[in-house]
């Protein structure tokens, strides 16, 4: 388990056994190589801030435990203190009892939500429920065509204004005739794919957070690039404020980055991180694990 | 003089901008050490010089490259655009066109990316906009002959430009590498050598950018950035380690997902931008002497 990030540490502490307390130094010595792994992995450095002075309260004094040398006791415990943030366990979809139950999807441009949307439609046919797609992404050329093709792939039907593309439609208005859509057609899940938006642009944030009150979502999900920097605190933060998401999805995943923007976003929004999306295909989707995604953060 | 001009914490700040900007720690560490020790040589004083000396650095290491565009005489240009998924590869490709549409030139699309659902129709949408024809084929045929109809296509209407759109890919998928290897032989075969290999990077991009234009290099021979998304608040410095690294420079950037939201690569805008943050907090400027 402890590899890349461990052979730093033995080069810092000498590798060496050693019973008692954990003292000051030690906890010090490891913490300035947990902190450039955190910062290498895009974790933002405020979050790695107090995530280190979080962790170096709680390990200085700490028994060393037989089996471990110092630095891998504070290893131990940095992870575990990852894995709290989060999230312990997958937290999965929770769709309430209202019918239909909306899903709305909401994050930057190409990050992933169009895709994501055909993912979880998918899914939940898998599982013996009845979705539509609501194209409520009327802006960037072809998304409607985008989310009609990942539809048919899905089985799953699609609600979209008239003209396909229209840019003068108004997207509330069609994720608000989604629902009645979904009613006539007997579907108990509406997907509401919106287009992708940058956390400054004040107009499509108001837009965002009108199509979440027209459709009262049960799950709005703000999708995320693993690859994102440290940039991932504001926007996620800008969302939160707009649409006030309850779910998280970590995306493209299936690449090489370390994802520390899990790590951010947890932290400051307190929201789960539900779906790992790790592929372009439909079924590369999947339950996001805590445990999994701190061991990557820290190169281990 | 050093020690009592310019705080540690002055240091660290500046260190943080960097940071916070995603320039990477390597690249942080490197650029600030070498300011102290210009800063130590020249008597830089405060907070202020310092960060000035900073901004000069880098504007002089982003500033020297070449960021015109390659065209040639002898048959249509080609520009090949590539990068990993959902970074703007397609929405640059139309601006692009309407560039050279507007300036009375022709200009051919190949929809080389056969892959996404719906990329073509995507691609179509714009060349259709902007009048610029496209040449697409059935969802899921090869990449490589879909950029060889786009040349012979080109080359036949007598077109001054062709644009290459290709499948996002990520780097770290060797068979999705080798497949865009194939796409530039293909053009290279045909055109002599390909003008232009373009890698569109997201300014939102944290550390796996680097690994990104790596990647992209070493499959492509990448000849310049595209850096997209710089409307947002990501002020994309990782281009910073790029350019270091590998001495790619960034040739154009992008500013919105508008027809006209495309512009040269600016290195004086770029600077200020990364440290816009600090300027506002003028803590840097603290003189402790
Ligand atoms: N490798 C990989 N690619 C993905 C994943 N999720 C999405 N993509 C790709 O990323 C690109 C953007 O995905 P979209 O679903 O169109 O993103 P979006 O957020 O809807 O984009 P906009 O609507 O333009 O804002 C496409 O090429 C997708 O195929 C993933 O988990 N892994
Ligand atoms: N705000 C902003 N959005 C942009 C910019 N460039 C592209 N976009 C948006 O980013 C999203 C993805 O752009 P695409 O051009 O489809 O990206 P791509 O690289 O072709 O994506 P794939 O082909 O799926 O890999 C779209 O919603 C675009 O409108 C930009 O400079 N600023
Ligand atoms: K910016
Ligand atoms: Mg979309
Ligand atoms: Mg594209």
């Amino acid at each position: 388990m402890f590899n890349a990030l461990s052979d730093r540490l033995e080069a810092v502490l000498g590798g060496l056994k050693s019973r008692g307390k954990l003292t000051e130094e030690q906890v010090d010595a490891t913490l300035r190589e947990i902190r450039l792994a955190l910062l290498e992995a895009d974790v933002n450095f405020k979050v790695v801030k107090t995530f280190v002075a979080r962790v170096r309260e709680r390990a200085v004094g700490t028994e060393v435990s037989g089996a471990l040398n110092p630095g891998q006791q504070v290893t131990k415990i940095v992870h575990e203190e990852l894995v709290r943030i989060l999230g312990e366990q997958s937290a999965p979809l929770d769709l309430g009892s209202a019918s239909p139950a909306v899903i709305m999807l909401a994050g930057l441009q190409g990050s992933g939500k169009t895709t994501a949307a055909g993912k979880l439609a998918a899914q939940l046919k898998k599982k013996g429920r009845t979705p539509l797609l609501a194209a409520c992404d009327l802006q960037r050329p072809a998304a409607v065509d985008q989310l009609k093709v990942l539809g048919e792939r899905a089985g799953v039907a699609v609600h979209a204004p008239e003209a396909g593309g229209d840019p003068s439609a108004d997207p509330v208005a069609v994720a608000r005739s989604s629902i009645d859509e979904a009613r006539r057609l007997g579907a108990g899940v509406v997907i509401v794919d919106t287009a992708g938006r940058t956390n400054v642009d004040d107009a499509m944030m108001q837009q965002a957070s009108d199509i979440r009150e027209a459709v009262e979502p049960a799950e709005t999900l703000f999708v995320i690039d693993a690859m994102i920097g440290q940039e991932a605190v504001t926007v996620a933060k800008a969302f939160q404020e707009a649409v006030d998401f309850t779910g998280v999805i970590l995306s493209k995943l299936d690449g090489d980055a370390r994802g520390g923007a899990a790590l951010s976003v947890a932290e400051v929004t307190g929201r789960p991180i539900k779906f790992a999306s790790v592929g372009e295909k439909l079924e590369e989707f999947e339950a996001f694990h805590p445990d999994r995604m701190a061991g990557r953060i820290l190169g281990m | 003089i050093f020690s009592r001009g310019i705080t540690d914490e002055a240091w660290d700040e500046l260190e943080e901008a960097l940071i916070a900007a995603d320039v990477g720690v390597e690249a942080t560490t490197e650029l600030v050490e070498g300011l102290r020790e210009r800063a130590r040589a020249e008597g830089i004083r405060t907070g202020d010089e310092a960060l000035g000396l900073l901004k000069e650095v880098l504007r002089l290491e982003l500033g020297v490259a070449d960021r015109t565009l390659s065209r040639r005489e002898d048959g249509p240009s080609v520009w090949l655009v590539t990068g990993v998924n959902g970074t703007g590869k397609t929405t640059s490709i139309g601006k692009l066109a309407a560039r050279h549409v507007r300036e009375d030139e022709q200009v051919v699309l190949a929809a080389a990316d056969t892959f996404r659902a719906a990329a073509a129709d995507q691609l179509e949408r714009w060349g259709e906009a902007v009048g610029a024809r496209v040449v697409r084929a059935a969802e899921g045929a090869d990449p490589a002959s879909v950029a060889f109809d786009g040349h012979a296509s080109a080359r036949a209407a007598g077109a001054d430009l062709l644009l290459v759109d290709t499948a996002g890919r990520l780097q770290n998928k060797k068979e999705l590498m080798a497949e865009l290897g194939k796409v530039k032989r293909v053009l290279d075969r045909e055109a002599g050598q390909c003008d232009e290999v373009l890698l569109v990077l997201d300014a939102t991009v944290g550390q796996n950018g680097l690994q990104q234009a790596r990647a992209f290099m070493a499959a492509v021979e990448v000849s310049g950035v595209v850096l997209t998304k710089l409307d947002g608040t990501a002020r994309g410095g990782i281009v910073i380690a790029i350019q270091r690294e590998l001495g790619l420079p960034v040739k154009l950037v992008g500013l919105g997902e508008g027809v006209d939201d495309l512009a040269p690569f600016d290195p004086d805008a770029f600077v200020e931008a990364l440290f816009a943050e600090v300027a506002q907090d003028v803590t840097l400027g603290e003189d402790e002497a």
